[in-house]
C-alpha cells in the first residue's frame, strides 16, 4: 500500500499576544491509500490544527508533510474537506452550493451538473436541489457539505469533527452513510483516503481502520491502535464485544486509567 | 384572502392611531382656537396640500432629486470605500481614520462651504446628503465583507480561488445584508441632507418652500412641505426595503 499522506516530526508554534504556543510537537505518522483514520484526543490537542497543515491552510513550523507525493508548502489541490458547521452559502440553491469547488477552481460549474445530482441522490437528497440551506436540517446540511466535498472526486477527504454538532441518533445514523458513501465512490483510484478529527470514542471505532490517539498541550501522537473491526461495518458492529473493547483501550489512553482499576463502570466491557 | 385578512388586521392598530391622532389635533385645534400660523388644523394643511398658489410638483421634484442623488452618491461611494478598505489591509489602515475623522464633522455645518464650492443648485444639497449618509454604508460593506466564518475562507483556499473570485462568490454576497440596513440609514440621512442644504440657500424644494413660508407666516403650507418630505423618505426607504427582499431574502428575519 503506497502512502498518501507522511507526516515527519511535525511541529507548530503560534505566536499570540501571551507569547508563543506550541500547538503540535513531532507528530509521524504515515496514512497509506484509501485508509481511514481517524484522530481523536481531548479539546485543544490540535487534532484541528493537524488537519489544516496537512491541507496547507496553517504552516507547519517544523519538520516536513508530504502529501501524494509532494511536500506540502501551500493549500493542497484534489482535497475535499467538511468541517464541523456545514458552512454553506445561504444564499444558493442546496446544488449551487455543492457546486461550488467547480466554480472557485476555476472550472465550468455546468460539467458537473450531473455529478452534484449523483452526489445528492446519493446522500438522499436529490429533491432538496433546489431549496435553499436554512430549509435543512443540520444532518441534512452536514450531507450536502459532504457532496460538496466529493464533487470534484478528491482522493483524500479531510474531515473536522464533521457531525459534532448533530444530536446522537443522526450522528450515528450519519456514520452508516459515511461508510457507504465512502464504499461507493471509491473510483477508479479505489477506496477515498479519509483523515477524520473527532472527539467522540465510538465514532472514530466505529468508523476507522486506525486510530490515532492524541495528548494534549502540545498535541502529540500518544499510540496508534488497529481496528480490526470487520467491514462492511453495521448497527450490529456496535454491540460487539471487540468494539467494547477498542472503545475502552482508547479511553484509558485519553483518560490514563488502568485498566481494570476497580470502581469503574467500564471495567466490565474490557 | 385570509392573507389580506392578516394584513388588514396587522395595520389596523397603527391606522386606528394615526386616524385618532388626527381627530384630536383637529379638535384641539378647533377646541381651544388655535390661530393658523400657529398650529393649522389637519383641514388646513389638507388644502393646502392641494391648493394651487405654490407649484408641489416642481418643487418636489428639485427635492426628490436631491435626494435621490445624495442616497445613490452615499450608496456607491460608501460601497466602493468599503471594498476598499477591506480588500487591502493597508488601504483599511490608510483610509479608516481619515473616514472616521470625516464623519466625526457636523456635516451641517460644512454646508455653508459646499453652496460657496459649488454654487446654488441641486449639485451641493445632494453632497451634503451624501456626506450624511455614506459613513455606514463603508463600515457595513467593510463588515460584511470580512465577518466571514474562517472555514467559508478556507473552502476558498483549498481550491486556490484567486482573491477576486473569493469576493464576488463569498464576501460579496455575505455583504449584502449588511450593506441592505446600512442603506436603510442612509435613505434618511440623504433627506435630512437635502432639506439643510435647501435651508442654507436655495430658490425651490421643499426646503425652501419652509423657509418662504415661515417669513409670510403661512403655516399651512410648510405643514404641506412636511407632508411631502416624509412622502419622499418613506418612499425611499421603502425602495430599499424592497430592494433589499429581492437581493438578500434570506437575510429576512434575521436583521431589521
Amino acid at each position: 500500500m503506497k502512502n498518501i499522506i507522511e507526516l515527519d516530526q511535525v511541529g507548530m508554534v503560534y505566536e499570540t499576544g501571551s507569547g508563543p504556543v506550541e500547538a503540535l510537537r513531532d507528530i509521524n505518522l504515515a496514512v497509506g491509500e484509501g485508509e481511514f483514520i481517524s484522530l481523536v484526543g481531548p479539546s485543544g490537542c490540535g487534532k484541528s490544527t493537524l488537519l489544516r497543515v496537512v491541507a496547507g491552510l496553517r504552516p507547519m513550523t517544523s519538520g516536513t508533510v508530504v502529501v501524494g507525493g509532494v511536500p506540502v508548502t501551500k493549500p493542497i489541490p484534489k482535497v475535499g474537506m467538511v468541517f464541523q458547521a456545514a458552512v454553506l452559502l445561504k444564499w444558493r440553491s442546496i446544488l449551487d452550493n455543492v457546486l461550488l469547488p467547480a466554480e472557485l477552481a476555476g472550472l465550468n460549474p455546468r460539467d458537473y451538473r450531473t455529478r452534484a445530482h449523483e452526489l445528492l441522490e446519493l446522500v438522499g437528497l436529490s429533491d432538496f436541489s433546489g431549496k435553499r440551506p436554512n430549509e435543512l436540517s443540520g444532518g441534512m446540511q452536514q450531507r450536502v457539505a459532504l457532496c460538496r466535498a466529493l464533487l470534484l472526486d478528491p482522493p483524500l477527504l479531510l474531515m473536522d469533527e464533521p457531525f459534532g454538532a448533530l444530536d446522537a441518533m443522526t450522528r450515528d445514523d450519519m456514520n452508516l452513510e459515511l461508510l457507504r458513501v465512502w464504499g461507493e465512490t471509491g473510483g477508479s483510484e479505489g477506496r477515498k483516503t479519509i483523515l477524520f478529527v473527532t472527539h467522540s470514542i465510538p465514532e472514530a471505532v466505529f468508523l476507522s481502520d486506525r486510530v490515532v490517539v492524541m495528548s494534549p498541550r502540545p498535541g502529540r501522537v500518544a499510540e496508534v491502535l488497529d481496528i480490526n473491526l470487520p467491514r462492511p461495518r453495521s448497527v450490529e458492529t456496535r454491540a460487539s464485544a471487540e468494539f467494547g473493547k477498542y472503545s475502552l483501550d482508547i479511553y484509558d489512553l485519553l483518560t490514563g486509567r488502568q485498566s481494570g482499576e476497580s470502581g469503574s463502570a467500564l471495567q466490565g466491557l474490557g | 384572502m385570509n392573507m389580506i385578512k392578516r394584513k388588514f388586521f396587522e395595520w389596523l392598530p397603527a391606522s386606528l392611531m394615526f386616524l385618532g391622532l388626527l381627530v384630536l389635533w383637529q379638535l384641539a385645534v378647533s377646541g381651544l382656537g388655535l390661530r393658523e400660523y400657529i398650529l393649522p388644523s389637519p383641514a388646513a394643511v389638507a388644502h393646502a396640500l392641494f391648493s394651487s398658489e405654490i407649484n408641489w410638483t416642481g418643487h418636489i421634484i428639485v427635492t426628490g432629486t436631491a435626494i435621490l442623488g445624495a442616497f445613490l452618491i452615499a450608496a456607491i461611494g460608501g460601497i466602493a470605500l468599503g471594498t476598499l478598505t477591506a480588500w487591502s489591509t493597508v488601504m483599511g489602515r490608510a483610509l479608516m481614520p481619515f473616514l472616521v475623522f470625516v464623519n466625526t464633522l457636523p456635516k451641517v455645518a460644512v454646508a455653508p462651504l459646499f453652496l460657496l464650492w459649488f454654487g446654488y443648485g441641486i449639485f451641493p444639497n445632494m453632497l451634503i446628503g451624501a456626506l450624511i449618509g455614506f459613513f455606514p454604508v463603508v463600515i457595513n460593506t467593510a463588515v460584511g465583507l470580512t465577518q466571514i466564518d474562517e472555514d467559508m475562507l478556507d473552502l476558498g483556499r483549498v481550491f486556490n480561488a484567486p482573491k477576486w473570485k473569493v469576493f464576488a462568490k463569498i464576501r460579496i454576497p455575505n455583504a449584502y445584508p449588511y450593506i441592505l440596513s446600512a442603506l436603510k440609514v442612509t435613505a434618511t440621512a440623504a433627506v435630512v441632507g437635502a432639506i439643510v442644504g435647501e435651508f442654507v440657500a436655495s430658490q425651490s424644494g421643499l426646503g425652501y418652500v419652509i423657509i418662504t413660508s415661515q417669513s409670510s407666516l403661512n403655516t399651512p403650507l410648510a405643514f404641506g412641505a412636511l407632508v411631502w418630505i416624509s412622502i419622499l423618505g418613506l418612499a425611499l426607504y421603502g425602495a430599499v426595503a424592497v430592494l433589499s427582499r429581492v437581493l438578500a431574502p434570506w437575510a429576512e428575519g434575521q436583521e431589521n
